[in-house]
């Protein structure tokens, strides 16, 4: 019983291609003893992807931090399913079969996802995708999970909404004012990434991989290009690893500057919102000044990074730090001492600790609740591997909460930029992939939380399958059980403080 | 000339609104350090709004299209009652504070149902949420008319905008508790911070513009008119009931014009600004503020019946 993951699974087939951490493969009568084990010991599924004939799983003992890949092959279409057990596989399962025709064999959901019966084929990415019928349900026929009981009315939004915002649909089931159930509807903004990476060489891949949710350009493009270099067995050197991390930090502080601003902004408290632009746009003229793009576009690549910064422009980044500190702090004072926010923000959209770990949710909506998971500290890549810095962690897991965390972020990141260039090695910035086979995987803290990006390359070198998979996987349904009990006019509130993307779990 | 006067009123009150509220929004962008659109852009607004085809839902009936034109008309006719520049228009002899609470009470009427009409769920939203703000923001109106009317025992208008110009009572406690009451009572009736939030995109919060969510084109010029109206309603009749002084009477004085635009201009400033300070409260607040409201109009009638010093 005292297995930790790493020991349970050595008597399986170790795949040796992969890297950094081991890929197990298992025969089905093998997982299905993992997923029982899964039920009572403490590891944590960092995702679930399929692949022509396998199902392939990341998982980390949560207590020992070792990270493992099993793999189980797909006999006759279907495999058993990990949802009953972890909750986190429900969307990630319905995805398989809805890209690959794989069955789950006692899935908790077996509702459709991404396939809202638009698509011209059915499982496009298998081998023999199929023609959908012209009678298919459309997303209009969708079963919503029921909700009865006297005096309950429904509540469509979306997927259009009144604001220039992401697609989604979301069903509420209210009470009057108050939240008897939400059920969220995605998808709309599917656009076939991981199809398209299907045959590109690393590079053009990372573009694509940059755009799958453009808010995290840099830490989607960083945790492909980490996966496409463990697999292809190369490491960048070094200035490259620390031009990226501060292209990372610069990102983290744009967006969390951007989400404080906009929470407060819901609740019409525009002062927040227009501070806040400020310093974000700040932040995204000095990303543009020294990298070239204000969100960072294209600027990973693998095997390095795509340009290098001078004497000037490091002092660019130095002013702008310097900036931003004051600034920030008396903003917080602001934060902190608004009466009318506090009674809005607090007590708001709580989240349990329990649910946090059970979905193994990470960034603000795990550090809100107590669940210290950051990809930097938890395996830590080059150069955060050199690098300390102070994990914010709150236990109320409310708007609240989800904010401090953010602010606490801010100010970490603030002095992990000038430790960074304080520390900036010299050397090149790229090297070249070579064209070899292999398996690579990458965790990546972005903005959000971690994001897993495992890679497969072929041995001309070019990606045979890529799943890159978003941090808002293990958010979006904990947003569901946030707002249970709230009331309708809280939900904007709540869904801006956990702000998953919508384009990253469409892909 | 008291027709002139009224016939120049009903003029200048609706070419006056959207400037009025383009400055509340000029001023709020200002006080946020951002450019801002000019103050005139609501004049802009109205004409895109009028000179595209509005859309109607299949499901809405004939109400629907009638409320835009029916709750304009309401919320006019009670802007001409109230006091502007001048005190002796026919119009605001013709009702009193009592009738005006009424109309503005019919056009809020009006407009729920529109916002019923179409069966749309954030029409409902809109519309409960519109007549729960109703059921308490009209009490407290009507205790502050009553406070008034204890004091200078008439409820018409023009009447106590004259008693106060001819005869000052001085600063009472009653009458500085009504200020507050009918302030409170403004910015829930004009759906502004705290109580909704007229720039929202959000439609899960909004109240009156969830509403008329719906609505589009010259249907929507109309409402946004009306709104815009209202803001105007409520500016004059704050000034007619407190600060009248430079109220022209029966003799227009050359001022008097000046004085009264330079009146709507502060409270617009005014409430800009307090609406920059604030954020929204919860829809469960609500009783909590407007009873305050109500609580404070209570006070200040049941003052003036212990002591008339009060």
């Amino acid at each position: 019983m005292a297995d930790d993951l790493l020991t349970y699974l050595a008597p399986a087939t170790i795949v040796t291609w992969h890297r950094p951490c081991t890929r197990f493969e298992l025969d089905q009568p093998a997982w299905r003893l993992l997923v029982e084990r899964m039920a009572e010991a403490d590891w944590s599924l960092l995702g679930l992807w399929a692949d022509v004939d396998w199902i392939h799983m990341a998982l980390r003992d949560e207590v020992e931090g070792g990270v493992a890949v099993a793999s189980v092959p797909v006999i006759d279409g279907r495999y058993p399913a990990v949802s009953p057990v972890r909750p986190g596989a429900i969307r990630l399962e319905r995805v398989i079969r809805d890209l690959w025709g794989h069955e789950a064999d006692g899935a908790v959901d077996t509702r459709p996802w991404l396939d809202h019966g638009r698509w011209p084929d059915r499982r496009p990415l298998s081998p023999h995708p199929v023609a959908t019928p012209p009678d298919a349900p459309t997303a209009e026929a969708y079963a919503f999970l029921p909700a009865t009981g006297d005096g309950l009315h429904q509540v469509p939004v979306g997927p259009i909404h009144a604001g220039i915002i992401e697609p989604g649909h979301f069903r509420f089931t209210a009470n009057g004012e108050t939240v008897v159930r939400l059920e969220a509807r995605l998808g709309w903004l599917h656009k076939g990434i991981e199809s398209l990476m299907q045959g590109l060489a690393p590079a053009d891949a990372a573009r694509l991989a940059c755009r799958i949710s453009g808010d995290s350009a840099v830490a989607h493009a960083l945790a492909f290009a980490r996966a496409a270099e463990a697999a292809a067995d190369i490491r960048p050197p070094p200035r490259a690893d620390w031009l990226r991390a501060v292209m990372a930090e610069l990102e983290r502080i744009a967006n969390h500057l951007g989400d404080i601003g906009a929470i407060c902004n819901d609740v019409a408290y525009a002062f927040m919102s227009a501070e806040c632009g400020v310093l974000r746009e700040r932040c995204l003229r000095a990303a543009a000044a020294c990298f070239g793009h204000r969100l960072m576009f294209d600027r990973i690549v693998p095997g390095g990074v795509a340009g290098d910064i001078d004497a000037d422009q490091v002092g660019v980044l130095r002013r702008l730090v310097h900036g931003i500190r004051p600034a920030f702090r008396k903003l917080i004072d602001v934060y902190d001492n608004q009466a009318s926010l506090a009674d809005r923000l607090v007590g708001t959209g709580t989240v349990r600790p329990e649910l946090v770990h059970r979905f193994a949710a990470g960034g603000f909506v795990g550090r809100a609740s107590l669940r210290a998971v950051d990809a930097r500290k938890a395996a830590p890549y080059p150069p955060y591997d050199k690098l300390d810095w102070p994990i914010p962690l709150f236990g109320e897991g409310d708007v609240n909460a989800r904010v401090w965390v953010r602010i606490r972020e801010v100010e970490a990141s603030l002095d992990l930029i000038d430790a960074l260039l304080d520390g900036l090695p010299g050397g090149p910035i790229a090297v070249a992939m070579p064209a070899r086979a292999g398996e690579g995987l990458a965790l990546v803290e972005g903005f959000r939380g971690e994001i897993m990006t495992w890679v497969r390359l072929d041995a001309a070198g070019r990606v045979g399958r890529c799943h890159p998979r978003d941090p808002s996987w293990f958010q979006w349904p904990l947003l569901e059980a946030a707002i249970e009990g709230n009331i309708i006019a809280d939900f904007p509130v709540c869904n801006k403080s956990f702000n998953c993307s919508y384009a990253g779990v469409d892909l | 000339m008291t027709v002139i006067a009224q016939v120049v009123h009903l003029v200048l009150i609706v070419a006056l609104a959207p400037a009025i509220t383009g400055l509340v929004r000029w001023v709020k962008a200002r006080a946020l350090g951002r450019a801002g659109p000019a103050p005139w852009q609501p004049y802009r607004d109205l004409r895109r709004l009028m000179l595209k085809t509005p859309i109607v839902a299949e499901t809405s009936g004939p109400l629907y299209t009638a409320v835009p034109y029916l709750q304009l008309a309401a919320i006019w006719l009670a802007a001409a009652m109230v006091p502007a520049f001048t005190y002796d228009l026919p119009l605001a002899q013709a009702g009193d504070l009592i009738v005006l609470a009424g109309i503005l009470g019919l056009s809020r009427f009006l407009l729920a149902l529109a916002g019923l009409d179409a069966g749309t769920a954030f029409g409902g939203i809109g519309s409960s949420r519109e007549l729960m703000i109703g059921a308490l923001a009209e009490p407290a109106m009507l205790l502050v008319v009553f406070t008034v009317a204890v004091l200078v025992h008439t409820t018409s208008l023009p009447a106590i905008s004259a008693h106060f110009i001819a005869q000052p009572v001085g600063l009472r406690v009653s009458l500085g508790m009504a200020l507050v009451a009918i302030v409170i009572v403004a910015v829930a009736e004009n759906g502004r911070i705290p109580i909704d939030n007229p720039a929202t995109h959000l439609e899960l919060t909004m109240v009156h513009e969830a509403m008329v969510l719906d609505y589009s084109g010259r249907h929507l010029a109309a409402i946004e008119l009306a709104s815009m109206l209202k803001l105007v309603v409520w500016l004059s009749l704050i000034q007619a009931l407190f600060v009248p002084f430079g109220m022209a009477g029966a003799a227009l004085t050359a001022l008097a014009l000046p004085i009264f635009v330079a009146k709507l201009a502060a409270g617009a400033v005014a409430l800009a600004l307090f609406e920059v300070g604030i954020a929204k409260m919860r829809v469960f607040r609500y009783p909590e503020f407007l009873g305050g409201a109500v609580v404070l109009g209570m006070l200040a009638t049941i003052y003036l019946y212990v002591s008339h010093g009060f």
